[in-house]
């Protein structure tokens, strides 16, 4: 039965977010709520002198500063995996000593009786430094680069195939430049915010995060209590966009913070914080080379990608692995560096890797087009990878050739005039540009809860959260279905990790993970409950076969005599409610890393899903075979003001491949959200440091631009909609990240057809341009 | 945030007469001064609500003169009739400030006093001569993408954010005052202070002194403006330059123009120069551009802000064509 899924259906939580309903974490007031506010270094590197709180302690309504010296001893946290608890600066505990790697850092928390006399005795307090010389240039300590042995969870970020040096040296065409991105800043909505609440040795928290199940184990491990003691809530997130992914300081300095004043505590970071202590994306700095023969045909492809990395902990942007799959070429070598800075640590941002990747590699084809006089969709297609050529496997579903096709017909590709900065109109240059987006598809074990109650609706739980993408939708979809079951009749719980152990936000994967998990309970539970009628001498089901019993509606029934009865029926007769717990198995990931014990809850989950008939018919497909991706094509209209150097966007058409669409509406917001991320990325956005310190300067959202409604183009976005059918019985891949994919090359190469320049260097804005 | 007193003022004299304790601020649409507050960097201990003072009405007097209450909200400046009908410059310098939402809070009062954004003045932890007189300019030669290029002293760089202010620049204003000795005017050109040594004084406003309105005299050629503002996205930022204009052309020549400059400026950038170049040329792409080399000759560029200075002159340029060429 399949009639919920697809569907464009609006948010299920829609009312609740627009009229202020729905609860975000830092909208809790338990009882004697207490208020802190973080107090950053305001030097780079150093060591902290003294702390003079002498004034501040003072303040009305302060209740304690909490600094290295008062405030508890933490555990070093164990791990890197986001899906079980990662936090960011693993090798710098806050608030345990006095050192200080960058601008920014925590070294104090005023906690007081209200928000505003906090931030009051905040400004009181006088911080002396022993000042360090800073390193904070990536450009200028080059020469200090040192390559990674893995990147996040474990994966590889040194591939090569073949010989590529060696190829491009018999190569007829080449192409060698090299395109540099700066620092971005995900600036989500919703700030990080924390409320923490200790009862006994027992805490209660509420967290803005991309994982419930990894913040509760990682708070856990890191203040050294039990993990069954710590319970964490995110029932609505305002954006996470890779931010709220890993844990940073915040949240395990409310944890201690409580425990210092003993009553609960708010924390909610400051827009200017979320500039220097909640992630970012690391400036990057991609050297490509390509060589063809010479009809185009791409011999080797290099793709070298120098970016930063903090003090504090490592990550690698993984610039270049989309590169090494995403055109066929026997010789390909893809590196990465890292320079370490006394920065802020980077972390995921949406599509990592790919977005600042997928820049330099589609913008570099587009040159080598131009080189070889050959159109850029052309050249796509004469080195269309058939197979997945660095894993040597076929892909487990791939229309990228009808993205091409229908992206290049709703674009007018055909009527552009190939020559740079021929079209015209008025005091503006038109220009069309097109580029190729990818992002892996990821699924990860996943376990649900499924119930069905005597007053004839059902409940889904699961640990996992929805980052205000829609998961809550769409799973009700799912589930609704899959229950049979009108979508009103579906309650789907999400955000608290008392929930069974769900997939974290992060590489696109709920959809693909929890999706399936949630189908195999609900349909686990409908399966209890035709046994449960077939059992029931009461029911006109009663010694009827399986097999011949449908679900419809809330209702059993036999196909052939619809002779039946409701859900509501059956179970009001048989103790009310029917439970079924469903784990799936299954990861298309390299590895997992680091995976936490199972729980009691999650080995009971395993041992009835052995008898569920969804779940072992989707484990027993056979993965390995196959690599699993999500392509899609990306094409572009923009004009450039001939003088002022001014680039409006006329019109993005973006042909996503992303498996089943499993909610029109909800999908092409993802879609556009991504695009406009990579809108902001190709012309305004941008972090900006101070030269001579290296600290951030562009702290918030007047400083650093990102697109506003009067930058919005015309979109067309239309999705392929043929199911995987290898990820899972649902077919759906994940699109939280595919979005932002490739249109940001899709947009510089339509700047270089308006113009006939070639900006490498992101963000293009006017003055790159007159 | 400092704590603060708050009271509500229910005339000018009773405002002014609150404002003379030190330490006092009037407030008004609060759109710039409650974000300056939040950050540490204004810290008044009283703060004066204007907001019942009644001044919030747009006149016109029989010789043309425009009067604008001071509390006049910039959205309702901006679609006010005459002002889209007669001073079209006006109307699109209000319409391509901020947001929809700060305009309607904003007030012409307010707009005039706008605080730069420069970002050193809006972090503490720098130093800043206009946040904290002597402690040095951290943009001179930090990032100083969006500082400007005219009227800098090696005090100070930061570039004054107002687009209505370049409108009224141009359009040659009167601001009026009233204080405890009573109401006097101050020409436009003489209400903004250039930073010099000084640079945490920026008009001549004095203590205990409110705005009560401004004048647009009568300029018969003043539906011939224009407003054209570059960004760096199309709405809700700052210019990276703008200019202002107003012509009164006869038989293809420049009889008058009024021309300011936004952006660029450490104040609202009334060029003398280049209405002098306009005045009598014909009207062509040449004077345009004689007159945009004039507006800039005296500009000088720090490191990352050097293309402010071609960009201002194209600015200026295309929003001369653009009323050069209106029928």
């Amino acid at each position: 039965m399949n009639e919920l899924v697809g569907k464009p259906l609006d948010r299920v939580d829609g009312r609740l977010k627009v009229t202020g309903a729905a609860t975000y974490s830092a909208e809790y007031y338990p009882g004697n709520l207490a208020y802190g506010v973080i107090i950053e270094s305001a030097i780079p590197k150093g060591r902290l002198k003294n702390l003079d709180t002498s004034v501040a302690e003072k303040a009305p309504g302060v209740l304690k500063i909490m600094t290295s010296q008062n405030s508890m001893s933490l555990h070093f946290p164990a791990g890197s995996d986001p899906g079980n608890g990662k936090y960011a600066e693993k090798d710098l505990l806050p608030l345990q000593s006095e050192r200080i790697f960058y601008g920014g850092q925590a070294i104090a928390v005023v906690i007081a009786e209200t928000f505003e006399q906090a931030e009051h005795a905040a400004m009181l307090i006088k911080a002396d430094y022993d000042k360090d010389k800073p390193v904070f240039s990536l450009e200028k300590n080059i020469d200090q680069a040192y390559k990674p042995k893995q990147g996040l969870g474990g994966s590889e970020v040194q591939i090569k195939r073949g010989d590529a040096d060696n190829a491009l040296q018999s190569a007829a065409v080449t192409i060698e430049e090299t395109y540099t991105t700066p620092v971005y800043h995900h600036n989500a909505m919703e700030p990080h915010a924390t409320i923490a609440e200790w009862k006994g040795d027992e805490l209660m928290m509420y967290d803005a995060t991309q994982s419930v199940m990894g913040s509760k184990n990682l708070m856990a491990n890191m203040l050294g209590v039990k993990p069954e003691k710590v319970r964490l809530i995110s029932l609505y997130i305002g954006g996470g966009f890779g931010s709220k992914g890993f844990s940073w300081p915040n949240t395990v300095l409310t944890a201690m913070a409580a425990k210092l004043v003993g009553r609960p505590v708010k924390l909610v970071l400051s827009r200017q914080q979320m500039f220097t202590n909640a992630g970012r994306r690391t400036q990057t700095i991609q050297k490509i080379s390509l060589g063809t023969d010479n009809a185009g045909k791409l011999n080797a492809i290099k793709h070298a990608t120098t970016s930063e990395t903090s003090f504090v902990d490592e990550f690698v942007e993984p610039a270049g692995i989309a590169t090494a799959m995403l055109y066929s070429s026997p010789n390909a070598d893809i590196s990465h560096s890292l320079v370490r800075l006394n920065k802020g640590t980077p972390c995921p941002t949406r599509a990592p890797g790919e977005a600042p990747g997928t820049f330099a590699i589609e913008a570099a084809m587009d040159e080598l087009a131009y080189k070889l006089k050959m159109d850029p969709v052309e050249l796509r297609l004469l080195n269309y990878a058939e197979t997945e050529e660095q894993k040597n496997k076929p892909f487990s579903s791939k229309n990228l050739k009808e993205c091409y096709r229908q992206g290049a017909d709703a674009i007018g590709w055909k009527q552009r005039n190939p020559q740079p900065g021929s079209m015209q109109e008025g005091n503006y240059l038109i220009g069309y540009g097109m580029a190729t987006a990818t992002y892996p598809a990821n699924r990860s074990a996943s376990t649900a809860k499924a119930i069905l109650f005597a007053d004839g609706h059902a409940e889904i739980l699961c640990g996992t959260q929805d980052i205000g993408t829609g998961t809550y939708t769409i799973m009700t979809q799912i589930a609704a279905d899959a229950f049979a079951l009108p979508m009103e009749k579906v309650k789907v719980k999400l955000g608290d990790s008392s929930y069974p152990k769900g997939a974290n936000s992060g590489g696109s994967q709920v959809s693909a993970s929890v999706g399936p998990a949630i189908r195999a309970a609900a349909l686990g539970a409908v399966n209890k409950l035709i046994k449960m009628a077939i059992a029931d001498s009461g029911s006109p089901l009663h010694g009827h076969k399986e097999e011949d019993i449908v679900a419809a509606n809330g209702r059993l029934y036999v196909a052939k005599t619809n002779s039946g009865e409701s859900y509501e029926q059956l179970l009001s007769r048989n103790g009310g409610k029917v439970e079924a717990l469903a784990t799936t198995n299954v990861s298309t990931r390299q590895q997992e890393a680091n995976p936490a014990a199972k729980s009691g809850a999650e080995e009971e989950a395993e041992k009835e899903s052995k008898t569920n008939a969804v779940v072992q018919d989707d484990e027993k497909t056979d993965r390995k075979p196959y690599a699993f991706h999500s392509f899609g094509a990306q094409f572009v209209k923009l004009r450039v003001d001939k003088q002022l150097g001014t680039v409006h966007i006329d019109k993005i058409v973006s042909i996503m491949d992303i498996g089943k669409v499993l909610n029109l509406k909800t999908a092409k917001n993802q879609i556009m959200g991504g695009i406009i991320f990579g809108i902001g990325m190709a012309l305004m956005e941008g972090t900006g440091y101070d030269p001579n310190d290296g600290r951030v300067v562009t702290r918030d959202l007047a400083q650093y631009l990102v697109p506003v409604h009067a930058d919005m183009p015309e979109f067309d976005i239309r999705f392929i909609d043929k199911p995987d059918p290898y990820i899972s019985p649902i077919g759906a891949r994940g699109i939280g990240e595919i979005g932002i994919t490739g249109i940001t090359a899709a947009i510089n190469n339509a700047i270089y057809h308006a113009t006939g320049k070639r900006v490498r260097d992101l963000p293009v804005t006017a003055d790159k341009l007159i | 945030m400092q704590p603060f007193k708050f009271i509500r003022a229910q005339d000018s004299h009773a405002a002014i007469t609150a404002a003379l304790t030190n330490n006092a601020k009037f407030i008004a649409g609060g759109t710039n001064m409650i974000d300056l507050m939040k950050l540490n960097i204004e810290k008044p201990t009283q703060v004066i609500d204007i907001n019942g003072l009644k001044l919030d009405k747009i006149e016109i007097f029989s010789n043309g003169t425009i009067r604008i209450g001071a509390l006049v909200k910039n959205s309702d400046l901006a679609y006010h009739p005459t002002i889209i009908k007669s001073y079209p410059v006006l109307s699109e310098a209000l319409l391509s400030g901020a947001s929809a939402q700060l305009r309607n809070m904003a007030t012409v009062g307010g707009n005039l006093l706008q605080r730069t954004r420069c970002p050193y003045f809006y972090d503490t932890t720098y130093p800043c001569n206009k946040r904290a007189p002597g402690s040095g300019c951290s943009a001179l030669n930090g990032y100083n993408r969006n500082n400007a290029v005219l009227g800098t002293s090696d005090k100070c760089i930061a570039t004054h954010p107002s687009d209505m202010c370049v409108a009224l620049a141009a359009l040659g204003a009167v601001i009026h005052v009233q204080s405890d000795s009573g109401v006097r005017e101050i020409p436009f050109n003489e209400f903004h202070l250039l930073p010099g040594e000084t640079p945490q004084f920026e008009t001549t406003l004095k203590h205990g002194e409110l705005i009560i309105a401004v004048d647009i005299p009568a300029i018969a050629y003043g539906a011939r403006s224009h407003y054209l503002k570059v960004r760096d996205r199309a709405s809700y930022e700052f210019a990276l330059s703008s200019a202002a204009v107003a012509l009164d052309i006869k038989n293809g020549r420049i009889l008058t123009a009024r021309v300011a400059l936004g952006g660029i400026g450490t104040k609202p950038w009334r060029s003398l120069a280049a209405e002098k170049v306009l005045m009598g040329a014909v009207n062509n792409e040449q004077s345009y551009r004689t007159a945009a080399e004039a507006a800039l000759s005296g500009a000088k560029p720090y490191q990352h802000n050097a293309f402010k200075i071609e960009l201002a002159k194209r600015t200026l340029v295309r929003a001369l064509a653009t009323v050069g060429g209106m029928s």
